[in-house]
């Protein structure tokens, strides 16, 4: 398995990321040795092992259903770029 | 053309529907609709960095009260997973959800169509977090994000592919909201966007086996939208396949008013959405006394009741059908029976008069005064003879508008029947001696003649007079 | 700098005798920053009036009497990925250069309740990748022993600011060996605490399943009292311990008398620099000396350690840091020519190349065809790893070895070979998996430059973690060594 161009493309346009042609000569590179290394897992046999996604074996935990105050309109804005009427601004959305 | 005998139509739908929690699903802002922009946010809901999620336990016990009422299988071990996908109205650019361990699986229910009953299978019910709202500006130029919505916390509800036409995904619908409303986990209103429904839709020839390819309907914004928009695109795609062409595997946008769907994007530009489990999230475990309590507190749902209706009441099985679609109006209906044991009667009037009234004046039954008791009372009253049929509909325009009890009514305006004997035979004498030639005609065995009579006496009592008395008495006066 | 030499528990003292001031405190940490922090870098941000205000405020309640906690009046410095409202906290990210936070992180709150004073915010690899500290979008931070090599990472600037003496503690973050790497770089204390024990919320998340907060300190006493103040369950953080947080200072016993030590062959072996293995030991001799035994072990799956961080963690972070978007907070690229151009630019323009790299590696492993081939055989392999430690574990309280496999490097030897330097962190990163306690402890030096000893406890066992810890530092000097500056 190899990254190509396009592959890096494919990904950086996931990522939302903009990558120079430089860029993504040196990503492919840097993934393929990266991914390679990893391909070392493939030694282990793991079809019966469980995969973990938390360490500890903490389950169910919620908060009871209560409204707690919100933060004031002006400091939820207090860090956005762009902003009118209460709300956070952005380009245009087109469906 | 759609030819229905030439082409079968195969729909699944996608309907979200929001869970009337006070508190978010992931954090406490309230869920309450209409506050003013970005006023029911924190650092959690906004996605600001380090933030974390914690899950609302009765989110978790609303997805499961309606997953059981769907009939599905609850899950043992469910887990939240991330949705990545970059969108303005969406902080954290990952919606949580569930992918692979959702709550409730392999449901069903029973819609109606035609007087035929028909199963629908539900593939799956998961929880997951709303977005924001977003408002276009600027004449198109600029779009601005309200996040008050975002964490609310939704039920998604993935039908089978088992709907045929686009009346039985009204149905699938309107049961659908029956239910939740019945469940009390939602309000369901279309218009506040608490339900909403995306569509897929295929159109093969009669007999093949295999699906055609489907559209993603989205933007429909009412029942009467998702069924409309199903029978455009029904006639869309059987015109490309008339016309010899490929339906293309493609997301399309419903226009209510131009009555059209439109592309919205193909499956090339599909998303990948990268699911996998969220490391700020614990599993959940649901043991089997977890489920019987959750199970418990579910009421008596539409279809049981509606077998209710037609076995202990006789009532017929559309009055059921309609009286159940709605769990207050069957309250109402209920309501109504402590007070008559005539239910048909009770049926009737909800059927008629109070339908009649709240569909010609777009009301729902919480926006008028008349109560279930105040119609049970009021039937009642007939039943005791105290009013008349005729006397009735004054008295139930009234309760109405007032909300006042019948027995108030009748006394106020003097409503009361007549059914002294003596009171009505003097009135009769007096009509008979007036209209000579009614009772001439009525001799002459022209028996239409005595409605004329009756009329006159009605008239002279203002409709007090208990009609079957005045009747009698007439009779026997002109058989003299 | 004396002052700064001395224990936690004698500056209290000091402070409750008022042969101190917490004003004369303060002043001296800024003092020694102004004198200090030209040639090691370790501040972004310094909080000189607030610092300035909450002393005198402080020095007033002493003057009121009334019982004063350990912490009262210590300078300490956040690393500056834990969020601190009405402090700028950027992440080392060009991207929040001007993030204002709007809320506190929950170990932000304990400290302000345990009435410490931050001095400012610590610099760090951009959202901690990295563990040099070359990869600040900033500048790089220095190493106090030596200015022309790295401090360690990704908590570098946490850990050259308190073996510089500007400080007296501070606090980091660990997904991979982020606080004990650069702790043993600097020659100072760094502790990982057990996943779970000090809450998360309000650490901009890189690898949510990993990350840890912990103290850097002179000492393992002032680890143990840092400890005790941020340890706890949190209500905000579902990943929390919900565990009675027992005494750690009163563990400090001294006695190590009967511990039964395990040594992994892997963490010895090939690529661990001769002069490291020699510190480690001798270590090991002289915790002979204190009544504890020792013996070599297997954890078996250590060389699928890195790769299976990798994979976990760029994956997590490519995901945790998709709301780095240009929306709501941040630095949103200028003119943006619609709305995925706005992501696509400020993104660029906002991360450097090692963040983008990870979120790239990250978003391929979990793109659609190739999650189970790299996210989920990873975290498969993490369940082998955990298994390592649980087996070795039954029949020893302790594994011990080096934190890293060399001491510091020279600042832009590795840059640009991301895989030999992720390969750093291979004695640190299986413990970061398996998700148990560990601490860096200094164990000597080599050519100027400090050595780093680990000591891994059993999840939740912090106790015996410090008792060890300290026995060995109360018979070596090693910790007393001072860099000239």
């Amino acid at each position: 398995m190899s990254i190509s161009i396009k592959d890096v493309e494919h990904v950086a346009n996931l990522a939302r990321l903009e990558l120079s042609e430089q860029e993504k000569e040196q990503f492919a590179g840097q993934l393929n040795a990266i991914l390679k290394y990893a391909e070392k897992l493939n030694e282990l046999q793991t079809d019966d092992v469980e995969p973990t996604t938390h360490v500890l074996p903490v389950r169910n935990v919620m908060r009871e259903d209560a409204i707690r105050e919100s933060v004031a309109n002006e400091t939820a804005l207090r860090n956005a770029p762009d902003d009118e009427d209460g709300q956070f601004k952005v380009p245009a959305v087109l469906e | 053309m759609f030819e229905p005998n030439k082409y079968e139509t195969v729909v699944g739908l996608e309907v979200h529907v929001e869970l009337h929690t006070k508190s978010k699903i992931f954090c406490g802002c309230s869920t309450s609709f209409g506050a003013p922009p970005n006023s029911h946010t924190c650092p959690v809901c906004l996605g600001h960095p380090g933030v974390l999620p914690v899950l609302n336990r009765q989110a978790l016990e609303y997805a499961m009260k309606a997953a059981m009422a769907l009939n599905c299988q609850i899950a043992d071990i469910s887990k939240f997973d991330r949705k990545n996908y970059f969108y303005p109205d969406s902080p954290k650019a990952y919606q949580i959800s569930q992918f692979d361990k959702p709550v409730g699986e392999h449901g069903w229910i029973d819609i109606e169509v035609n007087g035929q009953t028909k199963r629908i299978g539900i593939t799956r019910l998961h929880l997951e977090e709303d977005a924001g709202k977003l408002t276009h500006i600027d004449g198109g130029f600029g779009s601005l994000v309200d996040f008050n919505r975002v964490g609310t916390p939704l039920v998604e509800i993935v039908s089978e592919p088992d709907i045929r036409t686009p009346e039985e995904a009204k149905a699938y619908l309107e049961k659908l909201k029956a239910i939740m409303l019945y469940c009390e986990v939602s309000d369901v209103k279309m218009e506040e966007g608490s339900l909403r429904c995306d569509a897929n839709i295929s159109i093969r020839p009669y007999g093949q086996e295999q699906f055609g390819t489907r559209a993603e309907l989205k933007n429909m914004n009412s029942f009467r939208g998702v069924q409309r928009g199903l029978e455009y695109e029904e006639m869309r795609q059987a015109d490309i396949l008339d016309g010899g062409g490929k339906v293309v595997q493609e997301t399309r946008r419903w226009d209510e008013t131009q009555g059209k769907t439109f592309t919205m994007r193909s499956k090339e530009e599909a998303h990948d959405y990268r699911y996998f489990p969220d490391p700020d999230l614990v599993q959940i475990h649901i043991d089997d006394e977890w489920k019987a309590r959750v199970r418990a507190s579910i009421p008596e749902l539409p279809d049981a009741r509606k077998a209710r209706y037609t076995a202990d009441f006789g009532l017929p099985s559309y009055d059921a059908e309609v009286i159940t679609a709605s769990k207050k109006l069957a309250d109402f209906f209920e309501e109504s029976l402590q007070y008559t044991k005539d239910a048909k009667s009770v049926s009737n009037w909800i059927m008629g008069d109070l339908l009649g009234y709240l569909n010609a004046g777009g009301l729902d039954l919480e926006s008028i005064k008349l109560t279930g008791q105040g119609l049970g009372e009021m039937i009642g009253l007939m039943e005791k003879g105290t009013i008349s049929s005729k006397i009735a509909k004054t008295v139930f325009k009234e309760m109405l508008e007032t909300g006042k009890r019948p027995q108030q009514i009748v006394e106020e305006q003097g409503l009361v029947q007549i059914s002294d004997e003596g009171a009505i035979a003097e009135v009769v004498d007096r009509i008979v001696s007036a209209n000579p030639q009614s009772v001439e005609d009525f001799k002459a065995g022209k028996e239409k003649a005595i409605g004329f009579l009756v009329g006159q006496v009605m008239k002279e009592t203002k409709g007090k007079a208990n009609p079957a008395l005045v009747n009698k008495l007439l009779l026997a006066r002109l058989n003299q | 700098m004396a002052l700064f030499d001395l224990r936690l528990q004698e500056i209290h003292n000091q402070l409750r005798t008022k042969e101190l001031s917490v004003a004369d405190l303060v002043d001296a940490s800024y003092s020694r920053i102004a004198a200090t922090d030209a040639s090691i870098q370790a501040f972004l941000t310094l909080n000189e009036e607030g610092a300035r205000a909450a002393a005198a405020e402080l020095d007033r309640a002493i003057a009121g009497g009334g019982e004063q906690g350990i912490l009262f009046g210590l300078p300490a410095g956040i690393k500056d990925n834990i969020v601190t409202e009405g402090l700028l906290t950027t992440c080392a990210s060009q991207f929040l250069r001007n993030y204002d936070p709007i809320y506190d992180a929950t170990v932000t709150k304990k400290l302000k309740a345990a009435q410490s004073v931050t001095i400012g915010k610590l610099n760090m690899d951009e959202f901690a990748m990295g563990g040099s500290n070359e990869n600040s979008s900033f500048h790089p931070t220095r190493n106090p022993w030596n200015t022309d090599y790295v401090p360690g990472g990704s908590s570098g600037g946490s850990a050259a600011s308190v073996a510089a003496g500007q400080v007296y503690f501070a606090l980091g973050s660990d997904t991979g060996g982020s606080i004990r790497q650069p702790a043993a770089y600097c020659g100072i204390v760094g502790l990982k605490p057990t996943y779970g024990l000090v809450s998360r919320y309000g650490l901009v998340a890189f690898a949510s399943s990993l990350d840890q907060i912990g103290p850097l300190t002179k000492n393992v006493e002032d680890s143990a009292y840092v400890l005790q103040a941020i340890a706890g369950y949190d209500g905000n953080d579902s990943t929390s311990a919900n565990v009675e947080i027992p005494d750690y200072v009163s563990a400090l016993s001294g006695d190590v008398k009967g511990l039964r030590i395990g040594v992994p062959k892997e963490y010895l072996g090939q690529g661990i620099d001769p002069k490291v293995k020699e510190a480690v030991v001798a270590a090991l001799k002289q915790f002979e000396s204190l009544g504890a035994t020792w013996e070599e072990v297997s954890l078996p799956h250590t060389e699928y350690a890195v790769a299976t961080y990798y994979l976990l963690a760029s994956s997590e972070a490519s995901s945790n840091l998709a709301r780095f978007d240009g929306v709501r907070y941040g630095v949103r690229a200028d003119n943006p020519d619609n709305l995925l151009d706005l992501y696509r630019k400020s993104r660029s323009q906002g991360f450097g190349q090692e963040v983008k790299r990870r979120i790239m590696l990250g978003t391929y492993a979990l793109s659609s065809g190739y999650y189970d081939a790299y996210y989920l055989k990873a975290q498969k392999v993490r369940t082998l790893i955990k298994q390592d430690f649980d087996n070795v574990f039954k029949d020893f309280d302790l594994i011990v070895g080096p934190t890293a496999p060399t001491t510091a490097f020279p600042i832009g030897e590795q840059v640009g070979d991301p895989l030999t330097m992720y390969l750093n962190d291979i004695c640190t990163i299986p413990v970061s998996l398996a998700g148990v306690p560990a601490i860096s402890v200094p164990c000597g030096f080599a050519d100027g430059l400090p050595i780093g000893l680990q000591i891994i406890g059993k999840a939740f066992d912090e106790r015996t973690v410090l008792r060890a810890a300290h026995a060995y530092e109360q018979h070596t000097e090693h910790h007393k060594q001072r860099p000239q500056l």
